[in-house]
């Protein structure tokens, strides 16, 4: 049972005219979508405590732990001192694009909420083109941070705007084709079939574990890392290279327009790990989901708030890489990688050979997939780790004691 | 089937009024004292010098060429993706040409030194 016909049902219950349906569905429609899009500002409160939580244990501090229980109100006093704080607009922004870059970025993140399935019943509304409307959606974040660079009228604004719109536009392509990959496995790009496409029967018994990572692994791990780029977390947080830019694009905001930014970057990690989670952790399948609708839900969230950790672990131990390593890893490994991913898949599918041997020779090849990109990425933290060793051991000449042999004369 | 995005057009409404609502919200509770230097652009605590909006990398311009070529050609094996499993032989053979033709393109790029970032 949905969720809005239910609603809807109730609402004739209750004595709404057959004649007003237009009105009772889009009083229905209205309930929906303002439940979800709140539910996801508080979600946004409670992501940023996991994050300064996780962040801190990782470098062996204590995080917020003041306000409320374990610090958890911290999030809402920075929330309410934002809004306090003046709102500055600099005379020389070119005010349009300026004021609504960061409107347009809070709303490309949370209309992606419209086709997250949550539960059996629960999703805003189950798109027949679920996975391309979220493709489509990637886009306006992107927008949103050239237009905060550009109307800002600030050098590094507009630097960290090209920045971003790089870097997004790069690793769009192979996030996308890694959404591809179970979307051609089972043919539908439903969110609610996909999800119903990874139960796994034992008899009559549906244990929810035919989870198409296992299947998919090197999709999954391609889609995992360009997530990690969409979002701008930290291997490829080079947009706000504190260092070097400043702030990133929204240098030049302040009060509550600085927090929508904020608010956007939060909750598309989180929106991203529950992708993930659709897509190739099963969404809200789990042992027992189908007798036990409550379940679903616990499922789905478990999963992704323990995605969004993992995301949040990966901010606090990786290095910044350079911009030129980044664009190399995402057009000279992941994309052709995952072309030649799609493309031996389609091969595979149509290989007239029973169907769990094909399945197994996916498998095969997304495995070697998994293993080209752990072998390129492992190589480069190693020349990584020992240039970084070099950097910072002592220098050989002053345990020698010798005098320094000076080449020019000087 | 319209109905469906009946939903889609409420929650992009509400989805623009959150914001709105938030920094016009925030632009009447806080405090306005407007002052000619802290409404100049932000460069390091010294005054601006030169313009922003100059000549740029060319290989951002690149890169959105590239993007958009492959951008292009995911939307279209999104339907060939749907549709894959009742394909016929030669419609497979057409698919797999076109991812093919997507590889060659690449490499092609990739020789011709515009992935390269230096």
């Amino acid at each position: 049972m949905n969720w809005s016909d239910t609603l809807i049902q109730l609402q004739y219950d209750l004595g709404a005219p057959q004649e007003l349906s237009w009105l009772v569905e889009g009083i229905t429609f209205f309930v929906g979508a303002f439940v979800l899009a709140n539910a996801a500002l508080v979600l946004a409160l409670l992501l940023i405590w996991i994050t300064r939580k996780v962040v801190s244990r990782i470098q062996d501090r204590i995080g917020p732990n003041r306000l409320g229980p374990f610090g958890l109100f911290q999030t809402v006093a920075d929330a309410v001192k934002l809004l306090s704080k003046e709102d500055i607009k600099p005379t020389t922004a070119d005010t349009p694009s300026y004021l609504l870059a960061p409107v347009l970025s809070v709303m490309g993140v949370l209309m992606a909420l419209a086709v997250l399935p949550i539960g059996a019943g629960l999703i805003g509304t189950d798109l027949n083109i679920g996975v391309l409307y979220l493709v489509a959606l990637g886009s306006l974040g992107i927008m949103a941070a050239l237009m905060a660079g550009w109307g800002s009228n600030n050098k590094y604004a507009l630097l960290a705007g090209f920045r971003v719109v790089a870097q997004l536009l790069s690793y769009e392509i192979p996030m996308v084709l890694a959404m591809l990959a179970p979307v051609l496995l089972i043919g539908t790009m439903s969110m609610q079939g996909l999800v119903q496409a990874q139960s796994f029967f034992l008899g009559p018994v549906n244990l929810g574990v035919g989870w198409f990572v296992f299947l998919l692994p090197g999709a999954f791990l391609i889609y995992f890392i360009a997530a990690l780029a969409e979002a701008e977390q930290t291997p490829f947080d080079l947009l706000e290279a504190e260092s070097e830019l400043i702030a990133g694009f929204h240098i030049e905001y302040s009060g509550m327009k600085f927090a929508m930014f904020f608010l956007a970057q939060f909750l598309n990690s989180f929106f991203l790990g529950a992708i993930a989670v659709t897509l190739f952790l099963g969404g809200w399948q789990g042992p027992f989901a189908g007798q036990i609708p409550l379940l679903g839900p616990i499922y789905f969230l478990a999963k992704t708030f323990l995605v969004y950790v993992v995301i949040q672990w990966i901010k606090g131990t990786f290095p910044r890489v350079r911009i030129d390593q980044m664009m190399g890893f995402a057009w000279k490994v992941l994309v052709p990688l995952v072309l030649a991913l799609i493309l031996a898949q389609m091969v595979i599918l149509k290989l007239p050979l029973p169907l769990w041997i094909n399945y197994l020779l996916v498998l095969a090849a997304n495995l070697a997939v998994v293993a080209t990109v752990l072998n390129i990425m492992g190589n480069y933290f190693q020349s990584e780790q020992i240039r970084s060793k070099r950097a910072f051991e002592p220098k050989s000449l002053i345990g020698t004691m010798q005098p320094v042999q000076s080449s020019s004369g000087d | 089937m319209l109905s469906q995005w009946g939903f889609v057009l409420v929650l992009s409404a509400i989805a623009v009024i959150i914001p709105v609502a938030a920094i016009v919200l925030g632009h009447f509770l806080g405090p306005r004292r407007p002052d000619p230097i802290k409404n100049e652009t932000y460069e390091s605590g010294v005054e601006t010098f030169g313009d922003t909006w100059v000549q740029f990398r060319a290989q951002y311009y690149l890169i959105g060429l590239i993007f958009l070529i492959f951008d292009v050609e995911v939307i279209f094996l999104f339907p060939i993706a749907v549709a894959y499993q009742g394909l016929s032989f030669f419609s497979v053979i057409a698919a797999v040409t076109f991812v093919l033709i997507l590889i060659l393109g690449l490499f092609l790029e990739w020789r011709k030194g515009a992935l390269e970032w230096d």
